[in-house]
């Protein structure tokens, strides 16, 4: 869009044949720019920013939590500002919240981690040229395909005491048990499920890399590590930080995995998102609203970190774009 | 006939019923239903709304009752298998306001949070036999002694035992006290047979029955959770007893997995010839005694009740109950029609074809349903016997926090006595009325 406005420009300008009157076309261009954007933001006003504010607004309301002398729920809500923010850093459910806040964390670390290194693995494996190479690019695909709640069930039967993993292991490891053992199951059961995603992606950018790069380093004398280390990853990074970026909001946001796999309410695998969800479905919307509010700052938080110490460029062509439209105008 | 498309009670169509509602005139509107008893009116369709049916036998009830009433036609909305997710859709469906759903099929310990957000019609007591039911049940359908709901179907928890094993061992009758089934369980464990045998199970997984198997050990010891002022009570002896005793018996005689064991999976250790005592609901008793080769155990066990410190335990009540939506037109047809599904004719048809228990009491001394369902008298006594769960409005929350305290309990994590104070402490404002 941006390029095109600031092309138009300057011949009108001429056409006009005067700064009154090119001022004035100007403005009128940038009213049938923003007439013409107008119903794209529309939307975007309407399926983002409506929902973040009207639950940013259900956060600061209270309701049905008294009885009346029938044994009655009094109903309508009531404005109570910030108390179901300060509720939840107060008594038990600081505990709780800070509970949920470290496994959120702590599985977002250590599955991003994971993923990371063995999805770059897989890519590597699936870039190669050899026989049999659509067959191992489709089954690493598999785990990716299975709905997460269907994978889910598939790990409660691994992790069951007489299950798999047990029998493969030789152990009596109570994985299912509201443990730390069911954190290790969830984070084995989610790289197991989303590696291939940043394989995926890290494949796709492992193609756009020429292949005389590496015919130069060969004939540099350079080994396949270093290979590694100066060519593939620095041309691989935006493609890699760009599905790492993804794979932590997704993280941060894990639902479906721990509750299916181990349960809703266990202590040891209780994310943010758990939480909202156990408020929301007990009928306190606004506490429910006050949690979800928290996560979304958390990870907006993290997201914008993320981007400005690592520098993920996620939108980095429409820099681009508004470069070479400056330059233009130059 | 008025009839209103249904969609899945979004903001829309509840607006469009509303407005529709105001326009047809006969009713007074959404707000009243769940105050005053006696004005159920309306004639005409309605839906039963009810978790998934696995028999398959509901749709021929609902058939019978169609051929019947032509202009009275019901509908079924199957709802998903997991009691929360059809709780959650009901409870959409309720904050609606949408008249999608008529009659409600509720589990028993949601009866008192329904009711208290004015989401049921009163049912007026007059108008329902409720004299053949068992009295237990009655009382789950029943919030603040105003009925809400009828018992459809009930349910309560027995003691499984291998006949065989406990003859091996020369013992003639199931035991009636804890100490007396510890007892069998030594005498079983020096037979060959007794090799790598668990002595006992009731399901400590944290979840729903957790709740149940916590209830039904502090109420054998005489204390409860919730007293009948409805405030909680685990600051007794009694509750400590009941706490202690659960603690105990799963960290010396329930099997080593016992924590992520859930109900099937209790079902698949008792099957497989593993285990000598357990406490599980009727529908196991079928499927144990499949001849399909399913289960090991077939034709080996037989059904007690449960056991107490001194004498016989009390067991956790179980079940679902109908009732009307608050929100539902053709209310009069409503009633009709849970009068119908909770008659002694539809009971016994049901009980036939899907094995669940039913409420009318007659049906438990029928010689006929005793000769194919040989554990009812046991089962009737344990009804007889049974107490509901806690009853709360805010029912989610205390069952969450009685299963996170007697967890860590019965995990050890933390001693029984500051379980139990922890556990007061969390219930007294969440039962605060």
């Amino acid at each position: 869009m941006t390029e095109t406005r600031t092309r138009e420009v300057p011949p009108t300008a001429k056409a006009a044949g005067g700064t009154r009157g090119a001022k004035r076309d100007a403005q009128g261009t940038r009213r049938l720019a923003a007439l013409l954007l107008s119903p794209t933001l529309l939307v975007l006003a309407l399926v983002i920013g409506y929902p973040v504010l009207a639950g940013f607004r259900e956060s600061l309301f209270t309701r049905g939590e008294t009885l009346d002398a029938d044994g009655f729920v009094v109903e309508g809500e009531r404005f109570t500002g910030l108390d179901n923010y300060t509720a939840i850093f107060s008594g038990d459910r600081a505990d709780a919240f800070w509970n949920a806040f470290g496994n959120t964390s702590f599985f977002t670390v250590t599955t991003v981690v994971l993923e990371t290194v063995i999805g770059v693995a897989m890519a590597l494996i699936m870039h190669q040229a050899f026989r049999g190479r659509a067959l191992v690019r489709a089954s690493i695909l598999v785990p990716w395909a299975i709905p997460t709640a269907i994978s889910g069930l598939l790990w409660k039967w691994i992790f069951q005491a007489d299950g798999a993993a047990n029998a493969v292991l030789r152990q009596q490891i109570l994985w299912t048990a509201d443990g730390f053992p069911a954190k290790m199951a969830v984070v084995i059961a989610e790289v197991w499920k989303t590696s291939p995603f940043i394989g995926l992606l890290v494949l796709a950018g492992l193609q756009m890399i020429p292949r005389d790069v590496y015919e130069a380093a060969r004939v540099d004398g350079a080994s396949a590590f270093q290979q590694f280390r100066h060519i593939t990853l620095p041309l691989v990074k935006p493609a890699l930080l760009v599905a790492v970026l993804f794979r932590m909001l997704d993280a941060l946001r894990m639902f479906d995995l721990p509750a299916v796999l181990i349960g809703v309410n266990q202590k040891s695998v209780e994310t943010l998102t758990m939480i909202a969800w156990f408020e929301a479905s007990n009928l306190r919307y606004g506490s429910a609203a006050a949690y979800a509010t928290i996560l979304f700052l958390y990870i907006a938080l993290i997201a914008y970190l993320f981007v400005k110490l690592l520098g993920a460029d996620i939108i980095g062509e429409a820099r681009q774009v508004k470069r070479r439209a400056r330059k233009v105008t130059a | 006939m008025r009839r209103i498309p249904l969609i899945g009670g979004t903001v829309l169509s509840a607006a469009l019923v509303l407005s529709l509602a105001a326009c047809g005139g006969d009713e007074k509107g959404g707000t009243e239903g769940g105050t005053s008893a006696g004005a159920l009116r309306g004639r005409g369709p309605i839906t039963f709304v009810t978790g998934k049916d696995r028999s398959g036998y509901l749709q021929k009830q609902i058939d019978n009752w169609n051929t019947e009433h032509p202009k009275e036609q019901v509908r079924i909305i199957e709802l998903p298998d997991e009691p929360n997710d059809q709780r959650q859709q009901m409870i959409q469906n309720a904050t609606t306001r949408s008249d999608a759903y008529s009659v409600l099929n509720l589990d028993v310990v949601w009866t008192a949070e329904f009711a208290a957000n004015r989401w049921l019609a009163e049912l007026p007591k007059d108008q329902i036999d409720l004299s053949k039911m068992l009295p237990a049940t009655i009382t789950t359908g029943q919030y603040r002694n105003r009925l809400f709901a009828v018992p459809s179907t009930s349910d309560a928890g027995m003691l499984y035992y291998r006949k065989d094993l406990l003859d091996k061992a020369g013992i003639s009758t199931p035991p009636k006290t804890y100490a007396e089934m510890w007892d069998a369980c030594d005498k079983v464990a020096k037979l060959p047979e007794g090799k790598g045998l668990d002595c006992w199970f009731t399901e400590v997984n944290k979840t729903e029955s957790l709740t149940i198997s916590a209830v039904e050990a502090i109420e054998s010891h005489g204390g409860s959770i919730v007293g009948p002022d409805g405030r909680p009570a685990l600051n007794t002896p009694q509750a400590k007893a009941g706490l202690e005793f659960l603690a105990k018996a799963k960290a010396e005689r329930m099997p080593k997995e016992a924590v992520t064991l859930d109900t099937e999976g209790g079902r698949r250790h008792f099957q497989s010839g593993k285990l000598l005592f357990q406490r599980q609901w009727p529908y196991q008793y079928a499927l144990a005694n499949s001849g399909d080769g399913s289960s090991k155990v077939a034709g080996r066990f037989a059904v007690a009740p449960l056991p107490g410190p001194t004498g016989p335990g009390v067991a956790n009540l179980g079940g679902h109950n109908l009732a009307i939506s608050a929100f539902a037109k053709n209310k009069a047809t409503s009633l009709d029609f849970i009068r119908y599904l909770t008659g002694e004719q539809s009971q016994r048809a049901n009980l036939l074809a899907t094995s669940q228990a039913p409420t009318v009491a007659a049906l438990y001394d029928d010689p006929e349903m005793v000769k194919r369902f040989p554990y009812l008298p046991v089962l009737k006594a344990a009804i007889g016997n049974a107490r509901p769960r806690p009853v709360a409005v805010k029912y989610g929350d205390v069952t969450a926090a009685i299963q996170g305290s007697v967890y860590d309990a019965v995990t050890g994590k933390t001693p029984v006595d500051r379980a139990l104070s922890d556990l007061q402490a969390k219930l007294t404002p969440l039962t605060a009325q």
